[in-house]
């Protein structure tokens, strides 16, 4: 019995295999320009050194949130479009953005403490992206307990869409919470306004960021179609095995 | 349209006879709520003021649990499918399963919550305005719950999934609903803003829920 | 009426179960789907219910009710029973016969499955064979002229297979029509044979 056509996914590995090297040394090149301006740029007057925190922690803000727009797109592709890979791109996607809002959750807390004394003062900013690493690991829990990948991978699709309309919500209402428990915070996570001198280097950091981002996903799609693959032939052989007896 | 009385008259039926669904349910709200001055202490002022939270987390725990059965049974026994070849769309017959599972699980926490704040020293005036905030925050409670036990039935599995995918997506009901109960207890803030959001979630997911979780029960066990 | 079904192809667990499989079926006319197992007789059935997707090919139903879907328009008796064990044997059947939106009533479809005398009782006492004949009094109960029967002899005993195969002959002579999946003969005699599995 013929294994499901994967003419598609072929194409997109020998696509990426050319590509990839590309986008790494591109990467490599982006992160050695943005690290030497972020090493020179100047210290914040109040925080000091720790500012430079922030070329790590706002990028990985905006990776973490990026990650869930590009589940939200290739849940439409799964579910609306029928699109056959935009499975892998949503499976692909969900660790790397649960990892970036782990590393966003770390070095915010880290950022703060030097102000706050404590590591975790729930800030409402903080705590929004606490919610989202819970539904990014809510995500990830129906890709490991579903036996088959097609049908973990719809059900990830659904809860994507849904987690895509409950984010705003759950933005403003723990914004609503904080401001409600809380009087306003003196330190303002990433500043009321940056420094001019301080924009720069974080734009260039957000898009080496952002690129890596990339180089990783397509690494990891590339890695879940040879999985699948192996998946197949191993059913196949099964198959072929029962059909001699 | 009697097709939907007909399946709600079931479910209901089948909750209140199958030992344990609607009474469980209360009991466990009851337990949770025990169980908590046993770990603060029995101070009764730090109760009161924390009275609220615990009978709103003591809510949301049970209403979650008890989803786990909505759709399993039915898949187990193979009613799952007729359903679906029904003359019902497939989203009306999920949101009457969950009306029903509402009245029947969710309606008697509503009614044993005052009783519950009695044991927390939670002022007798405002026992009035928990159980309404209750009443207006269950619903979104379930049907947000809905998606989950549809996704969790998808792949087999039980609990502790359902739990994990949903509760993240019921902070904001219980933000608004303790904030809402503690407005009419404490009082300095007013208890429109958050009662209101409170009932615009239920409402939303009133209709939301049903579509995503019959997508989710489409798609996931085709 | 007749059920077409063009070049179909079916998709489970990430395997082929079969692909470009075409019939057509009459009113009036019965077809058993046979094949060894796995080779997808359960799978067909369930995606002329609508119940797991097309992956390829079309399935077409000319009838009066071109609106109604085919899944509408067909009774599915799979290997499970839909009954609940807490409600009775009359309660069950009833429930399904109002949410189907059935005209026929309840005791005459009790009685065509001998099943009248134990209409009070729950479901949960009924032996295998019995829920089995209580699965079948649906069928009679709500009428709908495709019917889905996956090994629909399993669990009755002799009589209860011949109650079912003269059931099954007045369907047929009501313009309605029969796929049946089984591994060996179910009773009628002028069934099309449809042979799954050796591509």
């Amino acid at each position: 019995m013929p294994v499901i056509d994967l003419a598609n996914p072929t194409r997109f590995l020998s696509i990426v295999n050319r590509v990839l090297p590309w986008l790494i040394a591109l990467t490599i090149i982006l992160f050695a320009v943005g690290l030497f301006r972020a090493m020179n740029a100047p210290d914040d007057y109040q925080q000091g050194a720790t500012v430079k925190i922030m070329f790590l922690h706002v990028p990985a803000a905006w990776l973490g949130m990026f990650g869930w727009g590009l589940m939200t797109v290739a849940a439409l592709g799964t579910l609306v479009w029928r699109h056959p890979l935009a499975d892998v791109a949503g499976k692909a996607a969900a660790p790397i953005g649960a990892a970036f809002t782990f590393i966003c959750l770390v070095t915010g807390s880290l950022w703060g403490r030097p102000t706050w004394g404590t590591y975790w003062v729930w800030d409402a900013r903080l705590t929004s992206m606490l919610v989202l690493l819970l539904l990014y690991l809510g995500v990830l829990a129906l890709y490991w307990t579903a036996e088959e990948p097609a049908r973990g991978a719809r059900a990830a699709a659904i809860l994507s869409l849904v987690g895509a309309v409950n984010l705003p919500i759950i933005k403003f209402s723990v914004d609503w919470w904080n401001t409600l428990h809380q009087p306003a915070s003196v330190f303002r996570m990433g500043g009321s306004k940056i420094d001019p001198a301080l924009l720069t280097p974080l734009l260039i950091m957000a898009l080496a960021f952002t690129l890596l981002f990339v180089t990783l996903h397509l690494a990891v799609m590339r890695n879940e179609i040879l999985r699948r693959r192996v998946r197949s032939m191993r059913l196949m052989q099964a198959q072929e095995l029962a059909e001699a007896t | 349209m009697s097709a939907l009385i007909a399946l709600l008259i079931r479910d209901m039926r089948l909750a209140v006879r199958v030992g344990g669904g609607a009474l469980m349910g209360a009991l466990f709200f009851l337990i949770v709520v025990t169980m908590m001055p046993f770990a603060i202490g029995p101070d009764l002022a730090l109760l009161a003021r924390i009275g609220p939270a615990i009978l709103w987390l003591g809510a949301l725990l049970a209403s979650l649990l008890a989803l786990d059965r909505l759709f399993a049974t039915d898949h187990e026994d193979g009613s799952l499918d007729l359903l679906m070849m029904g003359p019902l769309p497939l989203e009306l017959s999920v949101a009457t399963k969950a009306i029903a599972h509402w009245l029947t699980t969710s309606l008697p926490l509503v009614v044993i919550a005052p009783l519950l704040g009695l044991m927390l020293n939670v002022e007798f005036h405002a026992m009035g305005w928990l159980a309404l905030t209750l009443l207006a925050g269950t619903p979104a409670l379930t049907f947000i719950g809905l998606v989950g036990a549809a996704l969790a039935v998808a792949l087999r599995r039980g609990g502790l999934l359902l739990a994990v995918l949903v509760l993240p997506l019921t902070v904001p009901v219980l933000i608004f609903g303790v904030a809402a109960a503690n407005a009419a207890i404490v009082g300095p803030t007013p208890f429109g803003p958050p009662f209101t959001i409170l009932c615009a979630l239920s409402l939303a997911s009133l209709v939301l829920g049903p579509i995503a979780a019959a997508a989710a029960l489409r798609h996931g066990l085709e | 009426m007749q059920l077409k079904a063009d070049e179909l192809t079916c998709n489970r667990g990430g395997r082929e179960v079969f692909r470009g499989l075409s019939f057509s079926l009459s009113g009036g006319e019965a077809v058993v789907v046979t094949g060894r197992n796995g080779a997808g007789k359960s799978s067909l059935l369930r995606m002329i219910a609508g119940l797991v997707r097309i992956a390829a090919g079309r399935l077409t139903l000319d009838s009066n009710n071109a609106d109604t879907p085919i899944a509408e328009q067909a009774h599915y008796l799979g290997h499970q029973d839909a009954m609940k064990p807490s409600l009775s044997v009359r309660e069950n059947l009833q429930f399904w016969t109002e949410f189907l939106g059935a005209r026929r009533a309840v005791e005459p479809a009790l009685e065509s499955v001998d099943l009248a005398r134990l209409a009070d009782l729950p479901a949960a006492y009924l032996s295998a064979g019995q829920r089995r004949r209580l699965s079948i009094a649906r069928l009679v109960a709500v009428p709908r002229p495709i019917w889905l029967l996956d090994e629909p002899t399993s669990s009755l005993d002799a009589p209860s297979q011949k109650r079912l195969a003269e059931l099954m002959r007045g369907h047929l002579a009501g313009g309605g029509m029969i796929i049946a999946a089984a591994h060996g003969p179910i009773g009628l005699e002028r069934a099309r044979e449809l042979k799954l599995g050796s591509a």
